[in-house]
């Protein structure tokens, strides 16, 4: 009789303590935080619940590492902030994760409901300024509320198209109690649907335009990743022998081994992948969305293919480039489905004309070239791929020494390369850095990062040190905001504006946490130092001192055509990339 | 050029800041936004007319479509709905213009809301060219004060919008 009473009674909760429950019943295992007065009711709770919180130095690291941990791990990452600035200072990753379709759920404590709207000590409408940078975004001033909407939340950030949600409960609602019982019930939401089921019609016409093109491409961008399509990508390319080319958040989702696989496309993509896209007269795009990035100038884009647009979210469709059939739907079930109609076929003569292709920047390649003394960014990222045997996840930074990592690091699974591309957010590379290696513990993981972007959220090396997290970081240091310097080279007639950088001696900020920094001045020096920073214990720095005005080649202006790219000048000593060689 | 889009929402605090948001955000220009209750519990209507190319019109509905508190959307093509449009226009009435005003309004189908001593307020309704041309025969006669509610629609014919064959 006793027993069966107990049961009926719900227990009372408070509001503070319903969100642990909830992310623990979320499955939520790690959160990036930070307290402040209006979130305090929530910290006071989390002590009894088993979940890990990582003290971050800075709101926009929590929210950088929430992501990182999201993309490397292929969960949701959880940032939790207090109301007013600590909900402002998430801005920018929360923006950073939109651009790139990252599951985030951000938990900020807000003022007491009857103090909205007074200008109450440390009120902002976070939920109004994050309104266009999350895929939804709540309010809760009431007890009873917040259970449903961190539902709701983890299953919007999560499903279709993933990305940021923020949940901004007030303090009253943190501190009122209730009866409460977890709700295992699924996520209703009548105004949402994550996937359309896929139109058959759509498959046979896409067939058709399939079976009638001789010069296939297909576009691979991060929603194979964000599928788990990686199987069904390759299957498809191999069934009628098409090459891929790879956007820069796609890195990673086909093997770069493969070779079918032509590499990265777009502004700092391989001169022969732009070529095979504008010759191509099918263009393939599974989970891209035609950034101007990767199309350059839209008028000239691929003027002689047909478009099969394949993406999660309809209003990709049709948005920079027409599509002649476009699929709304999950990735891998809508290829699973298309296979089913797709014959074998042969382009063998078209794959041996882009790789023929390759020659001109295969005679400049950079990995036969003597040891002139110089140390380029390329040779470093070229050799970290090689020591790592490619298999570190390798989180980048937002300027050259990015793209020089696309181009030189070669990815054959995916979530090994974690960078900012939507939103091209420098002083990403540190805490996403972080996040990512506690998503994933085992995996040797690197922060490829400029002196600049270094700089911006270096004090995240505190919040490393006090985890006891091994991040290896590679401070790519050409003594410039090197990625601004070349526009300003090629575009602003060398006028260098505010972008030579000084730094601090990066050895000695290491020492001051504690952790251990290596200098690497000549080529020479690279093999030994990366071996001993992976051997050594905790978070590393390597204070790479790269030549100063080295730029990224090939480039296609921002606005040019596609094919229209400034070369690497003919007596550089350096080739475009990496893939040269082979 | 014109397009007309039905969006039916979840009547909640803050949905038309989101749709709001969104049209500014994307960079189009709203020409009329009206919002009211349906015959439906909790879901609201716009009626949203924007100036655009018609792949302009297939984006913003494809952004709309993805607010979550947006349940349904629908361009209404021209000729097969019905779009009514209400403006309340308060005209002087010097002693000879009087005349003038009192044909316009028996020729329009105007109606008398209120007259002052000075002015006399009309109602007009109608599909927005009639509000047009009834404002634009007013306008010489001496507008001083006028509102319109913007556009609401609806298709023709016995199919109807709802909420409900969403979900
Ligand atoms: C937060 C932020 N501010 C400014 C920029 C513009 N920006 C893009 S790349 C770049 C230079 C980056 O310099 P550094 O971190 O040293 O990397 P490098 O290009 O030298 O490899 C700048 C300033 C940006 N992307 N992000
Ligand atoms: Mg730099």
């Amino acid at each position: 009789m006793y027993c069966l009473r107990a049961h009926l009674v719900m227990p009372i909760r408070t509001g503070a303590q319903i969100i642990w429950e909830c992310l623990v019943h979320e499955g939520v295992q790690t959160v990036f935080g930070y307290p402040g007065g209006a979130i305090l009711p929530t910290y006071d709770a989390m002590l009894d619940y088993p979940i890990h919180h990582v003290l971050v130095r800075h709101e926009q690291g929590a929210t950088h590492m929430a992501d990182g941990y999201a993309r490397a791990g292929g969960g949701v990452g959880v940032a939790i902030a207090t109301s007013g600035p600590g909900a402002t200072n998430m801005v920018t990753g929360i923006a950073t994760a939109m651009m790139d379709s990252s599951p985030m759920v951000c938990i900020t404590g807000q003022v007491p409901s009857k103090m909205i709207g007074y200008d109450a000590f440390q009120e902002t409408d976070i939920s109004g300024i994050a309104l266009p940078i999350t895929k939804h975004s709540y309010l809760i001033t009431a007890v009873e509320d917040i259970m449903p909407a961190i539902k709701e939340a983890f299953h919007l950030a999560k499903s279709g198209r993933p990305g940021p949600v923020l949940v901004d409960i007030t303090k009253d609602a943190q501190q009122a109690s209730i009866e409460w019982e977890w709700d295992p019930a699924p996520v209703k939401i009548r105004g949402y649907r994550a996937n359309a089921p896929v139109v058959k019609t759509d498959l046979i016409k896409a067939e058709a335009l399939i079976r009638a093109a001789k010069r296939p491409v297909i576009l691979a961008g991060q929603g194979v990743i964000q599928s788990g399509a990686t199987r069904e990508v390759l299957a498809f390319a191999e069934r009628i022998g098409s090459p891929i080319a790879m956007t820069l958040l796609g890195l990673g989702g086909v093997p770069a081994s493969h070779r079918l696989n032509l590499g990265m496309m777009g502004m700092h993509g391989e001169a022969w992948v732009n070529h095979a896209i504008q010759e191509a007269d099918l263009l393939l795009a599974f989970g891209m969305r035609f950034d101007d990035r990767v199309t350059g100038n839209l008028k000239t884009y691929a003027p002689t293919a047909k478009k099969i647009h394949i993406d999660v979210d309809a209003s990709e469709i049709n948005k920079n480039v027409a599509a002649d059939v476009g699929i709304v739907g999950d990735l891998r079930e809508t290829l699973k489905d298309l296979l089913d109609f797709i014959k074998p076929a042969d382009h063998s003569a078209w794959v041996a004309h882009i790789n023929s292709m390759k020659g001109d920047a295969a005679v400049r390649d950079i990995q036969a070239l003597p040891d002139t003394g110089h140390l380029y960014a390329a040779h470093v990222i070229n050799d970290i791929w090689r020591i790592t045997e490619g298999k570190a996840v390798v989180v980048t930074d937002v300027g050259q020494h990015q793209m020089w990592e696309a181009q030189y690091y070669h990815h054959d699974s995916p979530r090994s390369l974690i960078t900012s591309g939507g939103l091209g957010t420098m002083g990403f590379a540190v805490p996403a850095a972080i996040g990512a290696k506690m998503a994933r513990p085992e995996a040797e993981v690197w922060a490829i990062v400029g002196d600049g972007g270094f700089q911006m959220t270096q004090a995240e090396l505190s919040t490393a040190a006090q985890e006891g997290v091994k991040v290896n970081i590679a401070i790519i240091n050409n003594g410039y905001l090197g990625m601004v310097r070349q526009w300003q080279e090629f575009f602003y007639d060398r006028r260098y504006a505010a972008t030579p950088l000084r730094s601090p001696d990066f050895l000695k900020i290491a020492d001051a946490h504690g952790l251990s920094g290596f200098r690497v001045e000549s080529r020479g020096q690279v093999n030994d130092t990366v071996q001993r920073a992976r051997a050594a214990e905790g978070t590393v720095i390597i204070d790479f001192r790269v030549e100063q005005e080295d730029s990224v080649y090939p480039m296609v202006p921002a606005g040019a055509d596609l094919d229209a790219m400034i070369r690497r000048p003919d007596n550089s000593v350096l080739a475009e990339t990496g893939a040269d060689k082979n | 050029m014109h397009h007309t889009l039905i969006a039916l929402v979840e009547d909640k605090p803050g949905v038309l800041n989101r749709v709001a948001s969104l049209f500014r955000r994307r960079n189009f220009n709203i020409e009329s936004l009206t919002v009211g209750r349906t015959a439906e519990e909790g879901v609201s209507r716009m009626t949203i007319v924007i100036d655009t190319d018609p792949a302009g019109a297939q984006r913003v509905g494809a952004y709309l479509n993805k607010l979550v508190d947006v349940l349904q959307v629908e361009e209404l093509v021209a000729g097969v709905a019905v779009a009514r449009d209400l403006a309340l226009v308060k005209v002087t009435v010097g002693g000879h213009d009087k005349a003038s005003l009192l044909r316009v309004v028996d020729e329009t189908r105007a109606h008398i809301v209120d007259t002052g001593e000075q002015s006399m307020t009309l109602e007009i309704t109608g599909e927005p060219p009639h509000v047009d041309a009834v404002i634009a025969r007013l306008k010489p006669l001496g507008i001083i004060e006028m509102v319109r509610t913007g556009q609401v629609a609806m298709r023709r014919g016995d199919t109807a919008l709802s909420a409900t064959q969403y979900s």
